[in-house]
């Protein structure tokens, strides 16, 4: 017999996860067949503002690749749009003129930007914000740079208006009401959230209604009802939103604003069902990802036939997704007769929140600057416990003194209800997340991430994640196995990264502050990493901080066992010269430095240097030229070369001058842990190239890059990466192999154990198959060199920098 | 000068804003190595610059909270009592130090 069929038409969030829901409950029911009017897979909407700030990629927010449809059997139409729905015959009728049956029907339909009919709202230049292309036109525009009025401050137009900032736009925000998203926030939080924007260098008009968007052949700027006139090269239209319910209605079912469903998302035809922003249920239509998801549900369970949860409504919160900018709401918080409100401000830190309490239950809630508390507070919204007398003292400084006393978080997760929603961006519940570990066997955060998109989105969430895992598994929990940073954190080093450059914290105390750190400031292993972190992603921006450096980094030499260093000049490419080895010479004897080596990196090593004496030698050795060797640093150690065509009689390429090119270009570069090369002239290898963290082999035809070598605890022959014909290609694929090193490592991580975790394809794919990308990553890197090549001896030597380094205190004299 | 200090005990050993804040300096008195250490929060300590482990100086290492990580092995020195923190056993002498408005002055005093 054959299976009944079931169409979905719409492959947004709500479609897929229409169907995610479903393949849990009831894998192979249903013969599935899938529209999709945008020609590309199904991707978490609610993410495009990242990508429009550049903070996450298109990659980054696809939720089910093609992959997914082929392995659940689901034949994805992708870029067809339909045309109608023959409900008598069950026939759905694509745009590309085939008709497919149906017994079940599932409509996901979505919502259209609404656009106000002023004049010149359809010049070329005025844009709306809901979909990828919308993302991309935007971000076009943002190449030729100028101003960009963004009409509407609401949650949309506010992410959008960031967006476009963050691009180098000149943004003005152009809002009808007193203060902005007067629909989730109060006037106290949207006075905070207008200042912030200000000083980010947007303008915001409130009050300002729009007459005319004015222009020739394209949009030339905005003039209002007072005659203000703002010019502007693009106008994003980004007011809300209205149900696409037009294909519903066509086909004669009941719509009003939205199509109408009942309880288990079933329309006015009972083989009909339909989910997400194109419907309206008891009234009200929702905008919101969460609710939606409880439609999905909703509607898995009738689709399977199971018993299941039905929706009947939600309470709906908001986060703006503006990075460095909390604001969070929930609930009812308008003023009241018989409301009572608790406020608390702190100025200096920028944080509001207000709660409103009616009958002594908590019926609202809003922060701005503190939303730690988010989740907790909207829980108790929804639970709508009375707030008890002795509670209400505390009860606005959240969960952690809920019930006087500090608790330990984990019984905080401990009494949490299963229903609680853990991820907000993916509408996981706690429920959920217990279920999937107990069920899947998961022992780690990345397989959360895999089996349920908790934590798989802003990342947010990752500690609470954790914290229910330790929950579950006890003991055979391994703490090691998360990979968290230190004790200072509850965050692994993939998450510090993105949210140091998600929230833009650019100093070590900020992200202490912003990812809570559990100490005041830090431990000796978290401290330089995040040094490492926050100067590789704000290359110019970020001051470095000394004394989270490693001594051999604060000094730049190496520290001895009694406590001496070493000083290990530059020799570029390993080559010197007479008058340098002279120098070399005639510092060792001034000195006394008790022993002189030659490195296995073509280098030599003065040891048994005082440390009052550093900035003296140096000044010697810059003298004749020299420069720092870094031998002491997680930065560009050394390239060793053979002598090549210069004067091998085998060599096939001038292996010598290449090490030096890349030398220049690498020297001074900050990197997770140190980073060794060399260039051999031949296959025979003289330089040992094969087992260096980045190692070039020259052949007859060119230059085999090969990456992630290591000779040290473990032995290892590098990966081949790529053969490339010129010098220059050869400069520019190891440059691309360093910078995403740079920018994917995590601190101590060496090139071979990055390219192992990550893998070898992974890092292939992204320099040698998307020459963008390479491309991307040289200039990044060529740019990060630009602050970072100069010589931190010669600082030191004469420049004087960080002298207190170098000289004990002098005690001035005995008290008398 | 306070006359409630014996003056054979206590030397000035130079202002608060020359130690780096989360940082050390070194300074030798009577033949003695003392690490001076400043915290975030601005509180200033000295101890004996060798750790208890294999004599590390400690003046080299990262200051976080009330501790110095020594730079050679990492074992977590205790500012304020001078005891390694942790799995670690070990103890390095505390010097009395008196803060007055930025002059540090020092006590050789056990």
């Amino acid at each position: 017999m054959s299976k009944p069929k079931l169409v979905v038409i719409g492959n947004g969030m709500a479609g897929a996860r229409v169907l995610e829901d479903l393949f849990e409950l009831a894998p192979d029911m249903y013969d599935v067949t899938m529209f999709g009017a945008e020609p590309r897979p199904n991707y978490n909407r609610i993410m495009l503002s990242p990508v429009l700030a550049g903070e996450s990629t298109f990659d980054d927010i696809v939720i089910n690749d093609l992959d997914w449809y082929r392995d659940h059997d689901v034949d994805l139409k992708l870029g067809v749009a339909v045309d109608g729905i023959d409900r008598d015959a069950k026939i759905v009728r694509g745009a590309d003129g085939e008709e497919t049956p149906y017994d079940k029907l599932v409509l996901a339909t979505g919502s259209d930007p609404f656009i106000i009919p002023v004049p010149g709202h359809d010049l070329p230049g005025v844009i709306t914000f809901r979909d990828l292309d919308d993302v991309d036109q935007m971000l076009t525009a943002c190449k030729s740079g100028g101003r960009a009025v963004v009409i509407g401050g609401g949650l949309l137009g506010l992410e959008a208006a960031h967006g476009l900032s963050k691009n180098g736009m000149d943004v003005t925000i152009i809002h009808l009401m007193d203060t902005l998203m007067e629909r989730q926030l109060d006037q106290p939080a949207g006075y905070l959230l207008e200042k912030e924007l200000s000083n980010r260098g947007m303008q915001v008009l409130t009050k300002a209604n729009t007459e005319e968007i004015f222009g020739d052949d394209k949009v030339e700027g905005v003039r209002l009802k007072d005659g203000r006139e703002i010019p502007a090269e693009i106008v994003v239209m980004a007011v809300g939103i209205r149900p696409n319910s037009a294909l519903a209605k066509t086909a004669g079912l009941d719509v009003e604003r939205g199509v109408l469903v009942d309880d288990s998302m079933t329309t006015s035809d009972a083989d009909i069902l339909s989910v997400g922003e194109c419907i309206q249920h008891r009234g009200a239509c929702y905008g919101l990802v969460a609710p939606i998801w409880d439609m999905c549900r909703a509607a898995a369970g009738k689709l399977a036939d199971a018993e299941g949860p039905m929706f009947e409504g939600a309470e709906v919160s908001t986060k703006l997704k503006v990075s460095g900018v909390d604001v969070f709401s929930a609930g009812d918080f308008a003023d009241g007769e018989d409301r009572e409100e608790i406020v608390f401000r702190d100025a200096a830190r920028g944080v509001y929140k207000r709660l409103v309490l009616e009958d002594d239950k908590l019926i609202g809630a809003v922060m701005y600057g503190d939303t730690a508390d988010g989740a907790y507070f909207f829980q108790r919204i929804k639970d709508a416990e009375p707030v008890e007398p002795d509670e209400r003292e505390t009860l606005i400084f959240g969960q952690s003194f809920a019930g006087g006393a500090p608790v330990d978080p984990m019984a905080a997760v401990a009494a949490l209800p299963d229903e609680a929603e853990i991820c907000g961006c993916n509408g996981v519940s706690k429920g959920k997340i217990v279920t999937a570990i107990g069920e899947k066997g998961l022992t780690d955060i990345d397989g959360v991430r895999a089996c349920t998109k908790a934590s798989s989105s802003c990342g947010t969430c990752t500690g609470l994640v954790e914290q229910l895992l330790a929950l579950s598994l006890g003991d055979a929990f391994d703490a090691n196995a998360v990979k968290t940073m230190c004790g200072c954190t509850d965050l692994g080093h993939d998450e510090v990264r993105r949210l140091i450059l998600a929230k833009e914290l650019k100093s070590v105390p900020a992200v202490m502050q912003e990812l809570n750190w559990k100490t005041s400031c830090g431990c000796a292993k978290c401290r330089p990493a995040l040094n490492y972190y926050l100067l590789a992603s704000w290359p110019g921006e970020y001051v470095d901080d000394a004394q989270s450096r490693f001594i051999n980094e604060r000094a730049h030499a190496n520290i001895q066992k009694d406590g001496t260093f070493s000083v290990v000049p530059r020799a570029w490419g390993g080559m010197t010269t007479s008058s340098e080895l002279r120098a070399i010479a005639d510092v060792v004897d001034k000195f006394e430095i008790p022993t002189v080596k030659y490195t296995g990196g073509q280098r030599i090593d003065m040891l048994g240097v005082k440390k009052e004496d550093l900035p003296a030698v140096w000044a010697d050795l810059n003298a004749a030229g020299m420069v720092s060797g870094h031998a002491y640093g997680k930065s560009l150690r050394t390239v060793k070369t053979c002598v090549g065509t210069d004067w091998c009689r085998f060599g096939t390429q001038d292996s010598t001058g290449l090490g030096i090119k890349l030398e220049k270009m690498m020297w001074g570069s900050w990197t997770p842990h140190k980073v060794k090369l060399a260039v051999s002239g031949c296959p025979r290898n003289c330089a040992e190239a094969t087992c260096k963290d980045i190692g070039v082999v020259c052949v007859d035809s060119g230059y085999e890059i090969h990456f992630a070598g290591a000779a040290g605890m473990h032995v290892k022959a590098t990966e081949l990466l790529c053969n490339v014909a010129t010098e220059e290609e050869a400069l520019e694929y190891c440059a691309a192999v360093m910078q995403l090193y740079r920018e994917q490592g995590w601190y101590l991580e060496r090139i071979y154990k990055w390219a192992d975790r990550v893998g070898v394809d992974k890092i292939q794919a992204q320099i040698v198959e998307d020459d963008s990308n390479r491309l991307k990553l040289f200039e990044r890197f060529l740019f990060a060199q630009r602050f970072a090549q100069d010589d931190p001896w010669a600082e030191r030597a004469t420049g004087g920098v960080a002298a207190h380094e170098f000289a004990p205190l002098e005690p001035v004299a005995a008290a008398e | 000068m306070d006359g409630n200090f014996m003056s054979d005990q206590w030397v000035e050993i130079g202002r608060a804003d020359q130690i780096p804040t989360r940082g050390a300096r070194l300074v030798r008195i009577a033949g003695k190595q003392i690490g001076v250490f400043k915290t975030a929060g601005g509180e200033v300590f000295a101890l004996d610059n060798q750790c208890p482990h294999k004599k590390g100086p400690l003046t080299e290492g990262i200051v976080h909270d009330t501790g110095v990580t020594c730079p050679l092995h990492n074992w977590v020195i205790d500012l304020q009592s001078g005891k390694a923190r942790g799995a670690d056993e070990g103890c390095v002498r505390t010097y009395r130090i008196d803060n007055r408005d930025g002059r540090l002055f020092l006590s050789l005093a056990e």
